[in-house]
């Protein structure tokens, strides 16, 4: 089974409000995803969480993934619920390394602790988030984990050195 | 004329310490106080941080799903659900019923057994030390079924993509009957020490009020969402396993506040016992293994799946690169998502409330943390 090309009404009306905005739409395994260039995403979330644009008003998930081999290696997801609907959507925005997201916080206020993780494990800076900074890793940390050219054996050793007073926490 | 001191500032920031009895783990709360009112608060978390997703990306899908039930240490049953049938949604394959109704069996066992943890620590941090000791006897019961199905107590393993390793073992239908008979008037016995006390009243009505306006909009699910009034429970909109196939109702509150909450998840531990039963009733002989191969390799693609955690939706979104480990695996974690509700819950309320409104969030460190 592979992903397949996805046409509906809501895709049709998007096209027509946003023209340009989306270059994919398929569907694998009764999940339709969508990619949107990174100008029109927060217009077309909030239209996408009013009701003429299907009530999407649950973010149930903000998270990126890395493919460095890409131009652009960063993909950040958004899974959406509608409670109106009962069902889900994804959107994808496709970020370079060193460009500023728009950050949808002011759309659905869930986004705020979900893009700071994203910030502290991959490195994405978002525009208009009201306080970005480090969630799970200490604050002087140096270094995205979850970025594919980070080694799974590799700790920041400075700040190690300077906080725990030990060489190497390996 | 005396130097002013620090009793003479009108606000205080004050440190409630990631070593602290009543924060459920390692949770650090930098509260804005003046005098004993909490004007905002900001957490901050990271100290149980494992690196589980990075983990992910160095196994195989199979050796993965140890790593998952350290998540949520207190319910790993639902964990290792939510993550083996994603990877079998993504595989694409077929459980057979007699493994879909254990796994929903050992899921509700579990969802009581964290519910039983959740009260005790609850009435213990505002005070009421007798609870504990029966919601941890109760919690007993349930954990030597456990032990007796899969050999562990609390970080089970108890799944395999694609089926069940271990078939039930004899009497095990008997000893879940004689549970939900034995537990059921428990349940009266707890609501007799607190439904109706004064003091509990007093310390969980008006306490932590959010609305389900609120809720929607931080992302808010589980019994949390279900207290402020939205009858939502994906194992009704969405089901998993055989969830359309039981009778179960879905217990809302009205207010939003935190006695509302201990009324949905006393309710959800009366309707899992209903559940128990029906499953138990519905197991036929079959086999307990669908059709997957030895090495799982699952075609490229991507998948998000979500179930109803006893602490709101867990969600695993799993990509795969058509090799034998998965290319990325993201865990929505519902504590996490919960605990960002904690500064607008509490604000206006006593330090006291603190520790109420962080118990009724029912947040586990390790989900929270991964």
């Amino acid at each position: 089974m592979k992903p397949e090309p996805w046409s509906s009404s809501l895709l049709d009306e998007l096209q027509k409000r946003f023209p340009g905005a989306i270059s994919e739409a398929v569907t694998f395994r009764h999940l339709s995803s969508l990619t949107v260039a990174k100008e029109y995403l927060v217009p077309m979330c909030q239209f996408l969480k009013n009701e003429e644009g299907g009530a999407y008003t649950l973010l149930t998930d903000e998270t990126a993934v890395d493919y460095p081999k890409r131009e652009k290696r960063f993909e950040i997801i958004y899974h959406l619920y509608s409670f109106k609907q009962n069902n889900r959507l994804r959107l994808k925005v496709i970020a370079g390394e060193g460009e500023r997201v728009p950050s949808v916080t002011s759309v659905w206020p869930t986004a705020n602790w979900l893009e700071r993780e994203v910030f502290d494990m991959f490195g994405v800076v978002y525009e208009g988030h009201p306080d970005l900074k480090r969630i799970l890793l200490p604050d002087g940390w140096v270094g995205h984990p979850l970025r594919k050219d980070y080694d799974i054996l590799r700790q920041d050793d400075a700040w190690v050195q300077a906080n725990l007073g030990i060489k190497s926490a390996q | 004329m005396p130097e002013t001191t620090y009793l003479d500032a009108s606000e205080l920031v004050i440190n409630m310490g990631p070593q602290h009895p009543a924060t459920h783990g390692v949770l650090r709360v930098k509260l804005k106080l003046d005098g004993e009112r909490v004007l905002g608060s900001e957490c901050v978390i990271g100290y149980l941080h494992r690196g589980v997703e990075k983990i992910a990306e160095n196994r195989t899908y199979a050796q993965f799903a140890p790593y998952v039930d350290r998540m949520d240490y207190v319910a790993a049953v639902t964990n290792g659900i939510g993550y083996v049938e994603a990877v079998e949604k993504l595989l694409g394959v077929e459980i057979p019923p007699r493994a879909q109704h254990t796994r929903m069996i050992l899921a509700e066992l579990q969802r009581i057994a964290s519910h039983l943890i959740w009260l005790g620590t609850h009435a213990l941090d505002l005070g009421a030390m007798t609870p504990v000791f029966y919601t941890f006897r109760e919690r007993e019961e349930v954990l030597k079924i456990f032990e007796k199905y899969c050999g562990a107590r609390l970080t089970t393993h108890a799944f395999r993509i694609g089926g069940l390793q271990y078939d039930l073992y004899d009497g095990f239908e008997k000893e879940c009957l004689q549970f939900c008979d034995y537990f059921t008037p428990k349940i009266d016995e707890y609501e007799r020490l607190l439904t109706t006390n004064r003091i509990w009243l007093n310390r969980t009505k008006g306490v932590g009020v959010l609305s389900a306006q609120d809720a929607i909009a931080l992302g808010v699910t589980g019994p949390v969402l279900r207290g402020s009034n939205v009858r939502w429970d994906i194992r009704k909109v969405q089901p998993y396993e055989a969830y359309d196939k039981v009778e179960f109702e879905v217990p809302v509150g009205q207010h939003g506040d935190t006695y509302d909450r201990y009324l949905v998840r006393v309710q959800e531990m009366r309707q899992s016992v209903r559940i128990i039963r029906q499953c138990v009733e519905r197991l036929a002989p079959g086999p307990i293994f669908g059709k997957v191969g030895k090495v799982i390799k699952p075609p490229v693609g991507e998948v998000y799946h979500s179930i109803e955690a006893p602490k709101g939706e867990l969600g695993y979104f799993v990509v795969s690169d058509g090799t034998t480990n998965p290319y990325r695996v993201r865990v929505r974690p519902p504590s996490f998502v919960n605990l960002q509700a904690l500064d607008l819950m509490i604000r206006g309320h006593l330090v006291a409330d603190v520790v109420a409104v962080i118990g009724t969030l029912d947040i586990v460190l390790g989900e929270v943390d991964r």
